[in-house]
């Protein structure tokens, strides 16, 4: 089961990184948010996958019987999909103003900043 | 596999229940100062007049404390507070050392003088639009950053600063800024994204996230579990943070958009958070694989510094050289965590802090020459020494620090880095050092003939003395006043960064206070 996921998370990965270097703004955002969740896979497959295994201690035992999937990462994952959501939020708006303000959605013709024909520093007084 | 008649569970530990003892709360203390501050600012949402006296206050409290933290600390040793009384390693522990001490109390000091400069760089509508919130919360983040003992809170407080940096950088919305932005939030998403994927194979393969309790028992994995991976992994993460090259891009191209007082937060605080978290895990938690990874970090560090000062020499904006002059000082502290030993990370950690000061006092400047010149372009700047000669002399004392001359803080970390470099051998990291101060002399140095020396030609731009407000010349003053006090009298600050050095090196009084009694 782990090494399906594993492929999986690897995939996840693979397209997400395919997205993130085209120069489209949009796509470079799909890729962030499916980046963000190929990460949330990660953490869940390295928390053990089991099923219909509840984490519960039996009476009159003091740990585990059995191996459980570990609720920890669930927890972090809980916590990761909250902040990778808000920034994802927080970035579709901005490339949003980015493609009003700058009127592209092209990240080579996004200039502005660092224009390309740039004065060199005075070679003199 | 667990067995089911297991012996009974040691639960003495877990049943003390001491109050914690008033000095310790020091320890949660600026963060929860920050939130509130950044709370009471959300809510006074309307008198937005009250809004920098509420955070200036707030800031010279956040100083207090982490003054008080860092005396703590000296006094008393690493100091440990465990939320909800979770023990170690399950609870979420914040501990403090000497270096985030440090760390904590210099990054104060420079929010501190933010706040006292944005008076006259932030107007009403930049006040509307929550500056001073974003700056107390930014500021949460950064202490929390320094303060915490778990990787994944430290996790939490870099998306604490970062969504707090996105609000600050995009504060007035103009088109270069939306650009800037936009490189600054993809790129430094990604970082942390990967600074999330390493959190997770660490908890795969030690199932603990407390820093103590992951450098106690990342001897007994070196042997399993796949540590390179992760040390090579944390570095590319918290290099991206730190802008270090080739994952450096995003600085140059966002850090000159926003605010001069934004720009200049930024440079003091972000890329050192990057750089501390880089030192703590690699020479603490994974020190082995530091050392096999020296190399490495050696010629990413001396090729951050060489970009850094040949984009500073290409650079005709004062802000935009500055930005890569930034890359190459996290270059030079690179350099010190790949020589190691207490020599190279106390250079690195004395470097760093130096820099916070100097960068923050450096884009101040910046800010000050556009206002007096009207632009930041060096082809327009000139007849600065003329129109104020007081601000010429700060700008050229800091013009030196950043370089590396005496007798001003650079000048120490310098000597440090270089003589721990040649102290191993590393001939070519030591001369990268002096050729990376030479030519920021350079480039600072030639900026001082244009803007400072040169006469304003053909008409062009006043040339009557200027007045310069006192809530500009107060923090640019005072944070340049440190700079020459820590270059002229170094020794207590030394002694303090080499126990620093000493106590990340050999963590036995971290693990102590994490652990009490229980350190192997």
């Amino acid at each position: 089961m782990e090494a399906w996921f594993a492929l999986l998370v690897g995939t996840f990965f693979t397209v997400a990184i395919y997205l993130l270097l085209s120069k489209s703004i949009i796509r470079v955002l799909l890729g962030v948010a499916i980046l963000g969740n190929g990460v949330n896979l990660l953490i869940f497959t390295g928390g053990r996958l089991t099923r219909g295994v509840p984490p519960v201690i039996q009476e009159g035992a003091d740990t585990l019987t059995g191996s459980a999937a570990n609720a920890l990462p669930q927890a972090l994952i809980l916590t990761a999909i909250v902040i990778s959501f808000s920034f994802f939020a927080f970035l579709l708006v901005l490339a949003w103003r980015a493609y009003e303000d700058l009127s592209t959605d092209n990240t080579d013709e996004m200039r502005v900043a660092e224009p390309e024909e740039e004065p060199a520093p005075p070679l003199g007084y | 596999m667990a067995v089911s008649t297991s012996p009974p569970a040691d639960l003495s530990a877990a049943l003390v229940l001491e109050p914690v003892a008033a000095a310790d709360w020091l320890v949660i203390l600026p963060v929860a100062w920050c939130l509130a501050i950044g709370a009471l600012l959300v809510m006074l949402r309307r008198p937005i007049g009250l809004h920098p006296f509420i955070a200036i206050a707030g800031l010279a409290g956040l100083v207090v404390i982490d003054g008080l933290l860092l005396h703590h600390v000296i006094a008393s040793g690493p100091v440990t507070m465990v939320m909800g009384r979770w023990l170690p390693p399950f609870g979420i522990a914040f501990t403090v050392d000497l270096t985030g001490a440090l760390f904590a109390l210099t990054a104060s000091v420079v929010a501190l003088a933010g706040g006292v400069y944005s008076l006259s760089d932030i107007n009403d509508s930049g006040r509307r639009y929550g500056f001073y919130p974003f700056l107390m919360l930014l500021m949460a983040g950064v202490s929390g950053a320094f303060l915490t003992g778990d990787i994944f809170n430290l996790y939490v407080w870099f998306e604490v600063l970062l969504i707090s940096s996105f609000g600050l950088i995009v504060l007035g919305s103009e088109r270069e800024q939306i650009d800037g932005a936009v490189k600054y939030g993809f790129l430094n998403l990604v970082a942390t994204t990967l600074f999330l994927v390493t959190t997770g194979y660490l908890y795969a393969s030690f199932g603990t996230l407390n820093m103590a309790d992951i450098a106690r028992k990342a001897e007994g994995l070196r042997g399993t579990a796949p540590l390179m991976t992760l040390t090579a992994l944390f570095l590319l993460a918290f290099g991206m943070k730190a802008a270090a090259f080739p994952v450096n891009f995003w600085l140059p191209a966002s850090y000159h958009t926003p605010r001069v007082v934004v720009s200049a937060l930024f440079a003091g605080l972000l890329t050192k958070v990057g750089i501390y978290a880089l030192i703590r895990v690699t020479v603490m938690l994974l020190p082995v694989e530091r050392e096999e990874l020296s190399f490495v970090i050696a010629v990413i560090g001396a090729l951050t510094m060489l970009v850094g000062v040949f984009g500073a020499l290409a650079q005709a904006d004062f802000r935009r050289m500055l930005g890569y002059l930034v890359i190459s000082g996290i270059g030079s502290i690179l350099a010190g965590v790949a020589v190691g030993g207490p020599g190279g990370i106390g250079g690195a950690i004395f470097y760093a802090l130096h820099s916070m000061l100097v960068m923050t006092a450096l884009y101040f400047a910046s800010g000050v020459a556009a206002k007096l010149g009207g632009s930041f372009s060096l082809s327009s700047l000139s007849g600065l020494y003329r129109r104020h000669a007081g601000f010429a002399a700060i700008s050229l004392m800091l013009a030196f620090a950043v370089s590396g001359l005496p007798p001003f803080s650079g000048f120490w970390p310098k000597v440090m880095l270089v003589k721990a470099a040649l102290d191993i051998g590393a001939w070519w990291l030591a001369a990268t050092l002096l050729v990376t101060g030479f030519l920021t002399t350079i480039a600072t140095g030639r900026f001082f003939l244009l803007a400072y020396w040169r006469d304003t030609a053909g008409g062009q731009g006043a040339t009557d003395k200027a007045q310069i407000p006192a809530t500009i010349l107060l923090p640019l003053g005072v944070l340049t006043l440190l700079t020459l006090a820590i270059g002229l009298y170094p020794e207590p600050l030394l002694a303090t960064i080499q126990s620093a050095a000493a106590g990340l090196s050999e963590p036995s009084g971290y693990l102590n206070s994490v652990f009490p009694g229980a350190a192997r």
